[in-house]
């Protein structure tokens, strides 16, 4: 099939912010020469010159503080992690600097902070992380995962145009896995609102929410637990801050079946998060556990058996939800 | 052929309920994939196959319950063109029969909240039954365990709309849907304010409104009244109280009573019947309910067989359902059954009240308070004393004639009582 790529979208609403506002640079370990390490930014140097595109040593701290520096002085700077599991490095530039600078000074940093998460490749434990809650925890921050090709162009747009700093989250295993035809995606919005959900299928006994890359074993669970007369409705939270808890709570207070589904380990996961929420203001409305389907707190394995059983698979979703209903 | 068995969970479980099958009849299954999910008192858990092959037999269907090493189906054997499981009588679970009501149907006056207690159901069931007035203990719970799920509540609800009534009732006048009117009042349209407060009946007081207006529609209530001199029963009892209180037992007037009408209710037997549809049924056991107020409503607790009872005996059962109807210790058994109800309007002085019948019964006594009074007695004025016993009584099957003979049969016992009580 022919079509746009997730990898794709992210690089053309990259491009297309670039082309709109001079103001936009794009900074990053290999992101000029050599295209970037998963081709995102191929032919970038070329056509907006080594002023906007500027290849970094290796060292996520040191950049990102020129980022932080660069936005102080009127630019919108897009910061590359060639894996986005490096962004440990610079924990202290984004969450001491970037994500409190308005709250100490009033100056916002609009920034965004982008590189590839996840696992289901065989990358092993450096290179495979889901990093998400180190961030989701720091006030200050906004966390966007896109799901679809659509969101990874509209919520990267709107990354760019935000004030304040970003951090995109963009699915390896996605890249070049989804597609959606240009003509599907010319006929919605190309930028998508930080902080709405998304309702991706309507159902009426289990609301599964999930995002990122999960929303496709959601879905595939839905396929199979529809022919078992099992209705899920799955929601994709698209952006974990600012959280859109009304969508979720619409649907529990409807649906009053919940579980939780995310690649991300579990102690401390966005999922345990929703579970608070929903026990402190939809406890009323729940007909069973609230149910959590996650990764064990354990490092991603390297090996391919042991990474299948690490991230949640469709089965196990499957499973979940028979035992929810059945509640 | 590989036989799937119950598994002993742990060193004190000795049964566990099959909640799904993940498989149907003729799968083929994979040695260690998930077969069956079974619950036990401590865990639920799934149970893998334990070989490879054509599932062919299932023996035990979902929801049942059945004890440690059954076996639960076959793995590789010959596929049986029998119906599914569900349909196999004989694996069924050994339940225990309802124990069978005298009563044609159970007449519970107000559920007990005890019932309800151990019912497993979810924050959302219990709020929509508050909301709906539905007592929980009447639900069928599907869920894992029995548990009452949301579905399970809105069946219930769809089934109780449709049939409003309590009971067929072919003979009587049509019931309406507003019989159930006070289960189903809309919101009060007044709300709280400054000069009135607006709270939510209980669920017993629904209970207790629903019960009294579905009695009101369904007998024709015709009250009589007599006096009964009681003189020689305030004695007795006040000579054997504390013979009565080594044994543990509190003597009071209500055993006499209970006496008095059960051995009358053996000469009138048709004030111990009730009403189904054309035919009248008679009760051989007498099972007497006796009204006791609780704070916010009343309860009636069924001493059955009463008349099977020595006094000690009745003495005892009514200082029992008394203490465990206010302690709320009643089982559903305790509350139903009746076949006869005592109601005590006296305590707080009345003179005599004209109670509503407790359905499905025909009549309810009514004791009121035993007062010394001036009486002649062989043209002379002597003071004794008196109590006014009310009966109510269902003039659809009982005339008159009947209703007042019945009265002074009770009257001529308690009066003339000659039976050693110890």
């Amino acid at each position: 099939m022919t079509g746009v790529t997730y990898l794709e979208a992210i690089r053309q609403a990259m491009w297309d912010e670039m082309e709109r506002d001079e103001n936009v640079v794009l900074l990053g370990e290999d992101v000029g020469l050599y295209g970037g390490a998963f081709k995102v930014t191929a032919g970038f140097l070329d056509h907006f010159g080594a002023g906007r595109v500027i290849d970094t040593p290796i060292s996520e701290e040191g950049y990102t503080g020129v980022a932080i520096g660069a936005a102080y002085q009127g630019l919108r700077p897009i910061v590359e992690f060639q894996f986005i599991d490096f962004i440990a490095n610079a924990f202290s530039m984004v969450t001491n600097f970037a994500a409190k600078s308005r709250y100490r000074t009033g100056a916002g940093v609009p920034i965004v902070l982008r590189g590839p998460a996840g696992g289901g490749v065989r990358a092993g434990p450096f290179h495979s992380q889901n990093p998400e809650m180190h961030f989701v925890h720091t006030p200050g921050i906004k966390v966007v995962v896109p799901a679809t090709v659509a969101d990874a162009r509209g919520l990267m747009k709107a990354a760019i145009r935000d004030e304040d700093p970003v951090l995109y989250l963009e699915h390896k295993k996605l890249y070049r896995h989804i597609k959606e035809p240009q003509e599907s995606l010319d006929a919605v919005d190309d930028v998508v609102p930080i902080g709405k959900a998304s309702v991706c299928r309507k159902g009426k006994d289990i609301v599964l929410v999930t995002y990122g890359a999960m929303l496709h074993t959601a879905l595939d669970a839905a396929e199979i637990l529809a022919e078992e007369g099992i209705d899920l409705e799955v929601i994709d939270l698209r952006s974990l801050v600012p959280l859109d808890k009304e969508c979720v709570l619409e649907a529990v207070r409807r649906i009053n079946k919940v579980m939780l589904l995310h690649e991300d380990t579990r102690t401390g996961g966005m999922a345990g998060e929703i579970a608070a929420i929903l026990a402190e203001e939809a406890f009323d409305d729940l007909d069973g556990p609230i149910v959590r389907i996650t990764a064990p707190d354990t490092p991603v394995p390297y090996a391919a058996s042991l990474e299948d059983a690490f991230i949640p698979q469709v089965q196990d979703v499957v499973r979940a939800a028979r035992t929810l209903h059945a509640y | 052929m590989t036989e799937v068995i119950m598994p002993q969970m742990g060193e004190s479980i000795a049964e566990g309920t099959i909640t799904k099958w993940f498989k149907v009849l003729g799968d083929v299954v994979e040695r260690d994939e998930p077969l069956l999910e079974i619950s036990t008192d401590k865990v639920d858990t799934e149970i893998p196959a334990p070989d490879s092959g054509v599932l062919s037999e299932i023996r035990v269907p979902e929801g049942e319950t059945v004890p440690i090493n059954t076996v639960l189906a076959v793995i590789g054997g010959e596929v049986s063109d029998v119906a599914p499981a569900a349909a196999t009588p004989e694996v069924e679970a050994p339940v225990a029969p309802e124990p069978t009501p005298p009563a044609t149907t159970p007449a519970a006056a107000a559920p007990s909240s005890s019932p309800s207690a151990g019912l497993r159901s979810s924050p959302l069931v219990r709020k929509m039954a508050a909301e709906q007035g539905v007592d929980l203990s009447l639900v069928n719970g599907t869920g894992r365990g029995g548990r009452i799920s949301k579905k399970d509540l809105l069946d219930h609800l769809e089934t109780r709309n449709a049939a409003p009534a309590p009971r067929p009732q072919p003979s009587a006048p049509a019931p309406t849907p507003s019989a159930s009117v006070a289960a189903e009042a809309p919101s009060p349209a007044l709300s709280s304010g400054d000069r009135v407060t607006v709270e939510p009946m209980t669920k017993m007081r629904k209970s207790i409104a629903e019960h009294m207006i579905v009695s009101r529609r369904t007998s024709a209530h015709v009250t009589t009244v007599f006096e009964a001199d009681v003189t020689r029963i305030v004695q007795l009892r006040a000579e054997n109280k504390a013979l009565f209180a080594r044994d543990g037992v509190r003597l009071t007037y209500t055993p006499f009573f209970v006496r008095a009408v059960v051995g009358a209710l053996g000469t009138f037997p048709l004030l111990n019947a009730s009403i189904d549809g054309d035919s009248i049924v008679y009760h051989k056991d007498v099972n007497i309910g006796i009204a006791v107020a609780l704070d916010g409503g009343l309860i009636v607790p069924v001493i059955h067989r009463a008349n099977e009872k020595s006094f000690l005996g009745l003495a005892r059962a009514v200082n029992d359902v008394g203490e465990r109807a206010r302690t709320k210790k009643l089982t559903m058994d305790d509350v139903q059954g009746g076949t006869f109800t005592l109601t005590n309007p006296g305590p707080y002085g009345g003179l005599f009240g004209t109670p509503i019948i407790n359905q499905p019964e025909v009549a309810i006594l009514g004791l009121g308070g035993i007062h010394k009074r001036p009486v002649v007695v062989n043209d002379g004025i002597a003071v004794r004393s008196m109590v006014y016993l009310a009966l109510s009584f269902d003039h659809r099957l009982i005339d008159g004639a009947l209703g007042d003979q019945f009265m002074a049969d009770v009257k001529k016992r308690l009066e003339n009582w000659d039976e050693k009580i110890l």
